[in-house]
């Protein structure tokens, strides 16, 4: 832009510029246009590289990356003051933005430090000194990424995650439900909070499986969808407002389920239809592996 | 800008024309300093050199004390750092950047760049360059290299592109909203990468020397580094100056234009080019002290900018 800007008064100044003029004007260009380039190529190359890999997670009060970015000076004061050597400064080749501090959950965790020493270490405000209770620190979102090979989700006990949570019974729970492989058995399934989650990632590092984790700390962008607002959640509003906003529902019996609580039409066998002396016509197929009907159904 | 005033500058002092920049800048000097040993000892004509030295490797020692000893005396790198845990020091030339990116930083980091934009301002801003940029050494050996070699020629930017490149550092960081020149600062890249870990900063060194040693002599130090154009600025006042006081005794060996990063800088104050006092008061003058130590006839010493005595 600058070449333009310059080179083109020298050309209608070339009948009556002196050429010592008219050649240092055109010296002028040529740097200003080199230097451009070259500036132009560090702003485009920072823009491109400035996407952070999923598995490389900020420090804790760190500002949204936008703002990170422009703040942060990559003095590595946080990585010097973190006691566990959880944090460290990209390398250039690292795919982070060279010379910020970041960690991989998988690696090293945050231990969630209860004076988090990183942030008050940060001269730039990079990372934020509103930051006080670690509890509310927004790293990224533990996500259970692979429902194949959670062991939990395979009808086993590994609990692992859950346990090592420091947070735990906020931000992450064991969710039971029916596990209809046995048809017998409950699954309890680790699932995240994210009005809890830190993102310090000590469930990640401490997944049982070999190699890479069943649950993984993303960035928050990357974990979570976006609400839909427009869809107004009736049991929020309900506890919002204290009732429910549309009334009481009216209760009409259900025949054969007069019993029940209202809404459970669950069908026990001692709900079917007695039939003593007659051998049923077929019998119904057994569960695979012999296990006992208990007869649930959704 | 001074290069292009000397260019036809014509011989109006006693001493006989030479095309001293030109010279030095060829190379044609293999070995300066030679006279100055033979006349007062290798450790005097080496003086500033090793005291130089001396700083540039006692403060990346001071900072290196802390992950390979344990020593915490200095914590950070040169970008911001704390010293015995009360002191911050903060460059300021990226706090600026930070300021048009749009981020206000902390007090703390303000106060640390206040001290050293204080300290330059008031000493030099090159003394920087000089005395304390890891960078330094660098091209230090890839011009010396260079005189050894006897390489000439090569293809220099104009010594404003430096000026430029600092304005556009300053237009990016800006545009884009972040500290984008610290992607790619070889000066901040390097001392951090002595003390954090490389990865591939390597290279951006390694780029350098060979830029400086086969492309062009000075290349980046004296031509191209925005962070030298920005300290460049910071000490246009600064006390602490190189003269010549006493330049009548100089037998033009050329010694002096060898060595310096900026040879342009000498001729006004040496041969008394558009300025009569023998003050060297470019701002590109790192006074880095060489031209004292490589001069047999005791021409250069360092002083302040208020003695202008011959
Ligand atoms: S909270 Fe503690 S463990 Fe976590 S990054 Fe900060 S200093 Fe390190
Ligand atoms: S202490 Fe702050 S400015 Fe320094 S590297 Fe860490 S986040 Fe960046
Ligand atoms: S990242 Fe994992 S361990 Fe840390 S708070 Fe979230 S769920 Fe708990
Ligand atoms: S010009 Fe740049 S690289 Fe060279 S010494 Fe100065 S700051 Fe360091």
């Amino acid at each position: 832009m600058t070449m333009n800007d310059k080179v083109q008064p020298t050309g209608h100044a070339a009948a009556s510029a002196p050429p010592a003029r008219r050649r240092f004007l055109k010296d002028v260009a040529g740097v200003a246009g080199g230097a451009g380039l070259l500036a132009l190529g560090a702003g485009l190359y920072a823009k491109q590289a400035s996407a952070l890999p999923a598995t490389a997670i900020r420090p804790p009060g760190a500002l949204p990356e936008d703002d990170f970015l422009a703040a942060c000076v990559r003095c590595g004061l946080c990585v010097r003051d973190c006691p566990y050597k959880t944090l460290k400064l990209a390398e250039l080749g690292d795919r982070v933005a060279t010379g910020t501090p970041y960690f991989e959950a998988r690696d090293i965790p945050c231990e969630m430090c209860e004076d988090i020493p990183c942030v008050v270490a940060c001269p730039t405000g990079a990372l934020d000194r509103t930051l006080v209770d670690i509890t509310k620190a927004k790293m990224g979102l533990a996500v259970l990424i692979d429902q194949e090979n959670c062991l939990n989700f395979l009808g086993l006990r590994c609990d692992v995650c859950y346990r090592v949570c420091p947070v735990i019974d906020q931000a992450i729970t064991l969710e039971r439900i029916h596990n209809p492989r046995s048809d017998r058995h409950a699954m309890l399934l680790p699932t995240v909070h994210s009005e809890h989650c830190t993102g310090c990632g000590k469930c990640e590092k401490a997944c049982v499986l070999p190699g890479e984790s069943a649950i993984k700390v993303l960035p928050i962008k990357l974990a979570q969808g976006s609400k839909a607002e427009h869809y107004l959640r009736s049991w929020e509003e309900k506890e919002a407002a204290g009732r429910s906003l549309i009334g009481d529902q009216v209760e009409l019996p259900v025949r054969g389920l007069e019993g029940k609580a209202y809404g459970d039409t669950r069908v026990g066998p001692a709900d079917l239809p007695q039939v003593p002396d007659q051998a049923p016509a077929y019998a119904p197929a057994k569960p695979a592996g012999g296990g006992l009907d208990s007869g649930w159904k959704p | 800008m001074s290069a292009h005033v000397n260019a036809g500058a014509a011989p109006e002092c006693q001493v006989p024309p030479t095309s001293v920049r030109g010279a030095a800048l060829r190379g044609v000097v293999a070995r300066p300093g030679r006279e100055a040993v033979e006349a007062k000892g290798w450790l005097r004509a080496h003086k500033w050199l090793l005291l130089r030295r001396a700083s540039q490797l006692g403060i990346l020692a001071l900072f290196l004390a802390g992950p390979w000893l344990g020593w915490w005396i200095v914590k950070g790198n040169l970008s911001s750092s704390l010293t015995l845990g009360v002191l911050p020091l903060t460059d300021p030339f990226l706090v600026a950047q930070q300021l048009v990116a749009g981020h206000w930083p902390y007090q703390e980091s303000l106060l640390g760049a206040g001290i050293v934009l204080a300290f330059y301002l008031l000493f030099g801003g090159r003394l920087f360059c000089a005395w304390v940029c890891p960078v330094n050494l660098v091209t230090d050996a890839a011009a010396w290299l260079r005189r050894r070699l006897g390489l000439k020629g090569g293809k220099t930017p104009a010594g404003s592109t430096r000026y430029w490149l600092l304005g556009f550092v300053l237009v990016i960081a800006a545009a884009t909203g972040s500290l984008a020149w610290e992607w790619v600062n070889p000066v901040s890249m390097f001392h951090r990468g002595l003390i954090f870990g490389f990865g591939l900063a390597w290279g951006i060194v390694g780029g350098i020397f060979l830029y400086d040693l086969l492309i062009a002599p000075r290349g980046w130090c004296g031509h191209l580094c925005p962070q030298g154009a920005f300290y460049a600025l910071l000490g246009r006042a600064s006390v602490v100056k190189v003269a010549a006081d006493k330049r009548s005794a100089c037998n033009d060996c050329m010694d002096c234009f060898a060595v310096c990063p900026e040879p342009q800088v000498i001729r006004p104050a040496l041969k008394g080019v558009g300025q009569d006092h023998p003050l060297i008061l470019d701002a590109d003058c790192t006074t880095c002290g060489r031209c004292v130590d490589v001069c047999g006839k005791d021409v250069f010493r360092i002083t302040t900018r208020f003695n202008r005595s011959e």
